[in-house]
């Protein structure tokens, strides 16, 4: 079935170009049917695959074809399949599906569905490509192609101007942060020459080519500026929660379940580099804590349902990257499984509630939806739980051994990110209690139109809820248990840097702590939300409103004077210079061309003339010049 | 000297001269009478030479038609010298200079040549029976295709010389 | 007489003759002036083939003249035509070749 690799992504790509070839002449049933059935079957292949690495415990790489060769530069297309690819392909498909089946029902109204569908299709089929390819280039291909679907989805109501910016701002980031990928790939390339995973971990490992320290810290870094870039963190985040302007299942699977967590993958993957690059590492670190900090903070002022979930993302995003940098990169990878389960949950959860909405996203218009859309307000609930790490759920699983990890690492900043889990619980709790419980707030015609959302997009609401409460116990800690299936899974692909090893009584005490901690928030959200009083912000609470100003710091120091630059050229060397020497050529000519008019007087003496001055210097040349 | 050298030089000078007076003088009846004269020295040059046949048509086709066609034209249009226009005298001076440079570069250029004496003795090539010999054996081809030229040419002439009316039936 | 005398004589019939259609402005006059230039080449080509003791130079002068006379029907034609419609035969009047 390894062998087989390659009809992973061959059937998206095939229900690409079907749903995009055809999307005008096709009915729009039919779009989503091929779309979900070729993800279906990828997953069917995928989940052969995943058993059979899981029992022979071993990577492959599939050889495809040779796809550059030139000189001493020799990239093959093939595919690495191994513990964490094909753990990634069952997520990315698995997910996959349970949104086109979502989108079947969610998008049936819209008149560009089948194209739709061609873009998801087209999605999926990149990201496989990112997490199969096994070396750097056709990671980097994936890559770019995620980032060109995010651009097409987010902006697929593109008579929208505001969605169409948010889809510029998205892809320029992304863009940003490519630059920076790059950068890494050359180092790699340059001091390496190789890009395959095999070969380039290999000479790490083995040491047959040995850079200063600062070249392994180099190249990480400028990995990482591609991740941060990809999973928005600071400060290429400003992008995803502009990014809501799709529409909800393109949320839920690109900027929940898969894209975002492209950077994790790489770096995952990238870990024998990255364990070498203690500075890079502390990087990595600092900057996912600040993110998923400052994330958290304006997560708390939001009154948009799908915003408050896009800061969400953001701040999850930031804490596993806190994982890596601390060297758990298990941990890391373990937080993206129960992160898509829950946090896909909750947005496919929002798009029913936006459905039942009929379009409104302001919370501040809902409340008390629990009573007609029952199984939306359950399994919604199940995911916050799940977030704000109550024990028993997958979420607490996943994060608590993050907030472990970190607390070995040091204590600091253990207690920063445990204030931002708090933070977590407070927001995430606060939305539900505005949407679901209380009394509506909306107009009368909303209230009539509330409904509970049909088959199609319920049933992978459910199924995510069931996975996201017995997907952590895969990864059970060690207090409970010395068998920890996910770890034992990856060893053979990723190697966790740096000693974690707490006491046991450590470990429950912060277990606990967290747990306790995160029960206070949710009361505190109880209150706070139990009579809501919607005044004006004023003082931090509008600085959080507002994001902290940040869109507007960007605006001011990067985009504005780029604008004006840009007009700059325009004014003197476009207009001025190229098209002054375009047309001065033009207007010499014609200059010149209506001077040489004037010998045509029409009078045959005057050619006489002149062919009697010709005569005369054509014998002059002739005798007395040609030898 | 001998005899012709010297008519050689009379000849010389009475063409060079009447061409100078073909195109100075103002009168264009004048000009045609010149042109005759030096017609007439060209003839004798050629029977200097001994090419009897040429002189006779020279004189006979040249002197005889051509010049008497110009004469017929010229009293036609009833031109004497008060109705002559005249090109102003920078035009003038830029004609003499063109065509003297054109004389002087020719001039240098054949000057350092070196080409034989022609023979004195009188040969035979310019009698009319062994003309006529060459005419009609070797160049035979061009003169029957001469009478389609000459064919053409009336035709030409006579259509082009039409009077007005005539003229617009045949364009209509 | 040597031959650069005969090639002289030609040449300066020749530039007179230029000159002539050059500095004129009288249509008829010109057309003389080429046929002054006819001749001059007509003699250059009888001295050679005297020169050369070969006839083709003379049945050329012949042929020269034949297509002189032809060029003179037609082309007084063409100068009464243009008397005319313009009652002048100033070859300055005649400048549609302008357009």
């Amino acid at each position: 079935m390894t062998n087989l690799v390659w009809l992973v992504p061959l059937f998206p790509l095939i229900g690409f170009l079907i749903n995009g070839i055809g999307w005008r002449k096709m009915p729009k049933g039919a779009g989503g049917v091929i779309g979900s059935l070729a993800i279906l079957a990828s997953f069917a292949v995928s989940l052969g695959i995943f058993f059979e690495v899981k029992s022979s415990g071993t990577s492959t790489v599939v050889h495809l074809f040779d796809f550059i060769q030139s000189g001493k530069l020799y990239i093959p297309f093939a595919f690495q399949v191994d513990a964490l690819s094909s753990l990634f392909l069952l997520i990315i498909n698995g997910i996959g599906f349970l949104i086109h089946v979502y989108s079947t029902s969610y998008m049936h109204d819209d008149e560009g569905m089948v194209k739709y569908f061609a873009y998801l299709n087209l999605f999926v089929f990149s990201m496989l490509l990112l997490v199969l390819g096994a070396n750097y280039l056709i990671m980097f291909i994936g890559w770019e192609g995620v980032g060109l679907c995010s651009y097409l989805l987010i902006g697929f109501w593109f008579k929208n101007r505001d969605y169409t910016n948010a889809a510029k701002k998205a892809f320029v980031m992304n863009r940003i942060g490519d630059l920076g990928f790059l950068v890494g790939m050359l180092l790699i390339l340059f001091n390496y020459g190789t890009l395959s995973y095999n070969e380039f971990f290999g000479q790490l490992n083995g040491g047959t080519v040995q850079l200063s320290p600062n070249m392994y810290n180099w190249i990480a870094i400028c990995l990482f500026i591609g991740a941060m870039g990809k999973s928005a963190q600071i400060p290429l985040y400003t992008w995803l929660p502009d990014a809501m302007a799709g529409p909800t299942p393109v949320s839920a699977l690109i900027h929940a379940a898969t894209m975002v967590t492209a950077g994790i993958y790489m770096i995952a993957r990238s870990n024998a580099l990255y364990s070498l690059a203690p500075m890079a590492l502390n990087l990595v670190a600092v900057i996912g804590l600040a993110t998923a900090i400052l994330a958290a903070s304006i997560a708390i002022r939001q009154y948009d349902i799908k915003k408050v979930l896009a800061y969400s993302t953001v701040s999850q995003l930031g804490f596993m990257f806190l994982a890596l940098g601390v060297g758990a990169y298990t941990t890391a990878v373990f937080h993206v499984m129960t992160h898509a389960f829950f946090k896909a949950l909750m947005f496919l959860g929002s798009g029913s509630v936006i459905h039942a909405m009929g379009g409104e996203q302001d919370i501040r218009s809902m409340g008390g939806l629990g009573k007609k859309m029952k199984i939306t307000s359950i399994t919604f609930l199940i995911g916050c739980l799940a977030i704000a790490g109550i024990p028993g759920f997958s979420g607490f699983f996943s994060k608590d051994e993050i907030l472990a990890a970190t607390y070995a690492h040091s204590p600091i900043m253990y207690y920063l990110a445990l204030g931002a889990a708090l933070m977590t619980a407070f927001y995430m709790f606060r939305l539900y209690f505005l949407t679901f419980t209380g009394s509506f707030r909306g107009t009368h015609d909303q209230e009539h139109h509330l409904h509970e959302s049909p088959a199609a997009m319920t049933i992978p609401l459910i199924v995510l809820a069931i996975m996201s409460v017995i997907g952590g116990y895969v990864g059970l800690p060690a207090v409970i248990s010395e068998h920890h299936t996910f770890n034992t899974y990856l060893a053979s692909v990723v190697t966790n840097f740096g000693h974690h090893h707490l006491e046991h009584s450590t470990e429950w005490m912060l277990m606990g702590l967290s747990t306790g901690l995160v029960i206070i928030m949710i009361i505190v959200a109880y209150n706070a939300t139990k009579k809501p009083n919607f005044k004006p912000n004023t003082g931090l609470a509008k600085v959080l409103e507002n994001k902290w100003y940040v869109d507007e710091l960007y605006d001011t120091i990067i985009v504005r004077p780029l604008l004006a630059l840009s007009s700059a050229f325009d004014r003197f060397v476009e207009k001025m210079g190229i098209d002054g020497v375009v047309n001065g050529v033009g207007k010499t000519v014609r200059w010149g061309s209506d001077r040489v008019r004037l010998l045509q007087t029409g009078q045959v003496g005057f050619y006489i003339f002149i062919m009697v001055i010709g005569m005369t210097l054509l014998f002059t040349i002739s005798f007395f010049w040609v030898q | 000297m001998s005899t012709y050298e010297i008519l050689f030089w009379f000849l010389t000078v009475m063409a060079l001269s009447c061409a100078l007076g073909v195109i100075l003088s103002r009168n264009p009846v004048n000009s045609v009478l010149f042109l005759i004269a030096t017609f007439f020295a060209i003839s004798g040059h050629y029977v200097l030479m001994n090419a009897q046949f040429l002189a006779i048509v020279n004189i006979i086709v040249y002197a005889g038609a051509i010049m008497v066609l110009f004469l017929f034209v010229i009293m036609l249009m009833n031109l004497n010298a008060d109705t002559e226009p005249q090109k102003n005298r920078l035009v003038q001076f830029a004609g003499v200079i063109s065509g003297g440079a054109l004389f002087l570069v020719v001039l240098a250029a054949l000057r350092t040549s070196s080409v034989n004496v022609l023979e004195q003795s009188p040969t035979d090539i310019g009698l009319i029976k062994n003309l006529g010999k060459t005419l009609f054996t070797q160049f035979v081809l061009p003169f029957e295709i001469s009478s389609v030229l000459f064919l053409s040419a009336m035709i030409g002439a006579v259509v082009i010389g039409k009077k007005e009316e005539a003229v617009s039936e045949i364009k209509n | 007489m040597p031959i650069q005398y005969y090639l002289f004589l030609s040449l300066a019939l020749f530039c007179i003759g230029i000159m002539g259609t050059l500095m004129r402005r009288n249509a008829i006059i010109v057309f003389m002036c080429i046929e002054l230039m006819l001749n001059a080449v007509n003699l250059l080509m009888v001295a050679f083939s005297k020169m050369y003791n070969d006839a083709s130079a003379q049945i050329f002068v012949f042929f020269i003249m034949v297509v002189a006379a032809a060029e003179v029907a037609v082309g007084l034609a063409v100068i009464v035509m243009m008397y005319r419609k313009v009652h002048s035969v100033d070859i300055n009047i005649l400048n549609r070749l302008k357009h």
